[in-house]
């Protein structure tokens, strides 16, 4: 508690009094403004406007489990020791004393047994590993889904997908570190991954291990990877990502005197800082929980790596899953020719399936534009429903993930549902593809019902739940207007452009190449368009409200006179 | 038709036919801790209780650290350790108690008018564009960059060149692979001493009689355990080196009925009859997919499945895959027996064990 000392007298009469406490603060602004300049910067920002939307904070979760793992990483390097040295284990767990094991492994055992502490926070950095990732592929969906992607935030798109990947490729180095039988069975077949790449795949394994497999090179070239190369980079991206996040304005969903022109929200100071720094640390206590509570990676269960041992059941961490399930149901094939070979079941999913998607992740925002030929900024937020075919390529996209990660434990899936694992790899085989496109055609048209839901709410009212019989004995519910402001945030939304026709681009007379890509385009904007609900004009509007007033009021009079009322009427 | 608009159809063109004006924003609400000074009362009393309680959580977090044991000494308290269960929930809630009190204070207390900010586009503006253009144009036109391509091509060539240091410099991470991937331990035996296989993990010999039809054995060849026999240095096979001969030379035994067996051909097209022994065939344990230990035996089938990707190899035809991802048989060890009647291997695998990689040639069996 601080005394309040505005107060208390500071004069002996002939000064004028002034508060002390302000005046500290004041001489240390100033000290450091006149050295730095900081109220320039701090007038703009300290009182910048974010707009509120509970989907705006699952980037804030990534954001926030990254200063997670920061903290918890420092306090595990200060007892790991990234060695592949060969030592006898002689700590607290007993069933692994007297064991050969690396100093890696060791240290891991040390450090869940004998350092006070150290379990949880080992658990904790695991678990804030997995919600990292989980809630950047959150916030990626969310991004997409809602259209902030698009123009002037394609660049902050391409730095959250490679975000997303050095994250998953950090985790990958991280689980590998403690040397353990499975993270051991991981860097096998990351070594197998290597030998299968083209022409210099046994140079590549031999160079990063450092000779032969296992050899004693990987795990402290990882650890350096892991601690120094991958956060640095992800730590520039996450600081770039913020400041676009900042110069651009947070987007905001359409709504009274919410346009593309303002942004309206809380301001940083102090509420929106309030809320996203009380944020941090609910992140953090639940990371706490966990790895209190709920166990991960208990590497003494699996022992140390031993080349000649694995465990039924074998699986990457969560966000590993989907290559290992296209490696999973890949088909045997193997070309041999003129004495070499080229392991198309290693390339396909691990070499080429996984830098694909992300290409086409990346690219997305890219074709969207081109497609639709759209090259205005955007900073209102669409719902789902209102662009079917983009959320519909989503949707494909990620059922294509999911299955394959489903693959991914197709060992576990026939077991606890006792199916033959031949056949459900056979049944992947042919889902992953398939799959997509039923989940797309789905999407597309659930997304286009949607929107005639919409409409219909906003022309003809919503359902209120009242049926009134009629004197002849038929029933009919009464609708009833919107309010006013969510019938704005429906229609505050664009009209899709008409797609220009093969007649009007032919009567642009363009060089026939340029003719060529041009149709292309208008045929590929007409089927992203195609079946798209536009929402109702003016006019349209008017005319049907009239109708649903004079249904209401036919209703109502029905009701007055009615001989059966029961309960009160709307009042409106 | 309605006079309303939306700007941002087209460029900012206004555009008529909207359905709905822009009513504007809603005026503000109070909320009942704005009206209400003991509902204000009460929030802030609120906000110091989440504060209180965290700063009791942290407390008992310290308690805990020092009075629960851990090491030999730990307690388990619902399959946890005390000592970490008790650290992070002490330390969750004392987190989430802050969390929690610095929302609600920001919810029920902190001003909640929103206010409007406008945008700007992304964009710089004209002038702008100009003056950097200018300044280009004059910082370049002074080094005379675009006057002297001998200056400027024979920079662009030498630091070109510093990428040469930078890739020759990690030439030396690791040796060239020469023929390493060709070659296992199990070529090491000699003459008087053919390299016996032993049982993993108690390194024991075996007698061709000990198995019975069905029998799977984890093996590993005898100079692992026993380097002196075979005239190797012991030093070769400990530690890495050990874990790279292990990571080549893991063998699976399995004796079937003589007559399952389906002989094929080795390398050089010879038929593979003489490679077993009395029904016992020897397979390399390391997958040809990307290298995980295979363990799982169908016992009926002589069907061998690898955990990691469920490749599924027939141990009577030769290893040929009969399911799975896997583009090649497992290589088969040569065996016989010893005068003392013990299993060992005739010469080394006539191929490369383990993944599939560039350089290597394949031959059907």
């Amino acid at each position: 508690m601080s005394v309040d000392v505005s107060k208390v007298a500071s004069t002996n009469g002939s000064t004028p009094a002034t508060p002390q406490g302000p005046k500290a603060a004041g001489a240390i602004a100033n000290w450091a403004d006149e050295r730095l300049g900081l109220g320039t910067a701090m007038k703009k920002n300290l009182r910048k406007v974010f707009p509120d939307h509970w989907s705006f904070m699952l980037g804030e979760i990534a954001l926030w489990s990254f200063v997670v793992l920061l903290l918890t990483g420092t306090f595990l390097t200060l007892w790991f020791d990234p060695s592949m040295t060969e030592v006898y284990y002689n700590g607290s767990y007993d069933p692994l004393r007297g064991v050969h094991m690396s100093s890696a492994m060791a240290s891991t055992l040390d450090i869940s047994f004998d350092v006070r502490g150290g379990l949880l926070v080992r658990q904790m950095h695991h678990w804030a590993a997995a919600i990292f990732v989980a809630s950047m592929m959150i916030h990626l969906m969310r991004v997409y889904f809602t259209g902030a992607f698009r123009k002037p935030r394609e660049l902050n798109w391409v730095i959250g997908c490679l975000l997303l990947l050095l994250g998953t490729i950090e985790g990958f180095t991280g689980y590998s570190l403690p040397d353990d039988l499975l993270s051991g069975t991981g860097v096998r077949a990351a070594d197998g991954f290597m030998k299968a790449s083209p022409v210099v795949g046994t140079y590549m394994s031999f160079f990063i291990f450092g000779g032969e497999f296992p050899g004693d090179s990987i795990i402290p070239r990882f650890y350096m990877a892991h601690i120094l190369l991958l956060p640095a980079l992800i730590l520039a991206l996450i600081a770039a990502h913020m400041l676009l996040l900042v110069y651009h304005k947070h987007t905001q969903w359409p709504g009274p005197g919410r346009t593309e022109e303002n942004v309206v929200g809380y301001p940083m100071l102090p509420v929106y800082m309030a809320k996203a720094g009380g944020f941090f640390f609910i992140v953090f206590g639940v990371i706490a929980l966990m790895g209190g509570l709920f166990s991960i990676n208990a590497v003494w269960k699996y022992g140390p790596y031993d080349p000649s041992k694995v465990t039924a059941g074998s699986q990457p961490d969560w966000y590993m899953g989907w290559p290992d399930g296209l490696l999973r149901i890949i088909p045997a094939w193997e070309t041999h020719i003129w004495g070499i070979t080229l392991s198309w079941n290693v390339m396909l999913p691990i070499l080429v399936a996984p830098p694909l998607f992300l290409m086409i992740l990346i690219a997305l925002p890219f074709l969207e534009a081109w497609i639709t030929g759209d090259k205005r900024e955007h900073h209102l937020l669409q719902r789902p429903r209102d662009v079917p075919t983009r959320t519909a390529i989503m949707v494909a996209l990620m059922t294509f993930y999911g299955l394959s990660w489903a693959a991914g434990g197709n060992d576990i899936i026939a077991i606890k549902m006792h199916l033959s694992i031949n056949q459900i790899t056979y049944f992947m085989r042919a889902a992953v593809f398939i799959g997509p496109v039923i989940a797309f055609i789905i999407a597309r048209r659930w997304c286009i019902s949607l929107q005639r839901h919409s409409d219909e709410k906003l022309l003809h009212g919503f359902e209120s739940g009242v049926l009134v019989r009629s004197p002849e004995g038929a029933y009919a519910e009464k609708h009833l207007p919107l309010p006013e402001s969510q019938a704005y945030a429906i229609t505050a939304r664009d009209r899709d452009p008409v797609p220009e026709t093969d007649e009007e681009i032919d009567a642009m007379g363009l060089p026939a190449r340029q003719t060529r890509i041009r149709k292309i385009r208008a045929k590929l904007a007409r089927l992203f368009f195609a079946d798209n609900v536009q929402k109702p004009t003016a006019a349209e509007l008017h005319d049907a409200q009239h109708h649903a007033e004079h249904e209401l009021h036919e209703l109502d009079s029905q009701i007055e006179a009615g001989p059966n009322r029961h309960g009160p009427t709307e009042g409106h | 038709m309605s006079d309303a608009h939306n700007n941002d159809d087209h460029g900012g063109e206004l555009v008529p036919n909207e359905p709905i004006p822009d009513p504007g924003l809603p005026e503000h609400t109070w909320r009942p801790t704005d009206v209400d000074p003991a509902k204000e009362r009460r929030a802030e009393l609120q906000v110091v209780a989440f504060f209180g309680l965290s700063a009791v959580s942290t407390i008992l977090f310290a308690v805990a650290y020092f009075t629960l044991d851990i090491g030999d000494n730990w307690h388990v308290v619902g399959g946890f350790g005390a000592s970490t269960m008790a650290l992070g929930g002490t330390l969750g809630l004392a987190l989430l108690f802050i969390g929690i009190g610095i929302i609600h204070w920001a919810r029920k207390l902190m001003g909640d008018v929103e206010i409007s900010e406008l945008r700007h586009p992304a964009r710089s503006s004209d002038e702008d564009r100009e003056g950097t253009l200018q300044a280009l144009a004059a910082g370049l036109e002074e080094s005379g960059i675009g006057r002297r391509p001998l200056i400027r091509n024979s920079l662009i060539g030498a630091v070109g060149l510093l990428g040469v240091p930078t890739v020759v410099m990690l030439r030396d991470l690791g040796p060239l692979p020469v023929d390493k991937l060709y070659h296992t331990i199990w070529g090491d035996g000699t003459a008087e001493h053919p390299m016996r296989i032993v049982r993993d993990g108690i390194w024991t010999p075996i007698l061709a009689s000990d198995l019975e039809i069905g029998d799977l054995v984890n093996c590993q060849p005898d100079a692992l355990h026993n380097p002196e026999r075979y005239d190797i240095d012991p030093a070769e096979v400990e530690g890495i080196a050990l874990q790279v001969h292990k990571s080549k030379a893991s063998l699976i035994l399995l004796r079937m009925s003589p007559g399952d067996i389906k002989p094929g051909k080795d390398a050089k097209g010879e038929s593979r009859e003489n490679w077993t022994h009395e029904g016992i065939v020897a397979y390399s344990k390391i997958c040809t997919h990307v290298g995980c230990p295979i363990s799982l035996n169908e016992r009926t089938t002589h069907h061998l499945l690898c955990p990691c990707h469920q490749s599924t190899f027939d141990l009577s035809d030769s290893g040929k895959v009969v399911f799975g991802p896997a583009g090649r048989p497992l290589p088969q060890l040569p065996i016989t027996v010893d005068s003392e009647g013990y299993l060992v291997a005739q010469s080394d695998f006539d191929e490369p064990v383990g993944p599939s990689f560039w350089e290597r040639d394949y031959y059907e069996r």
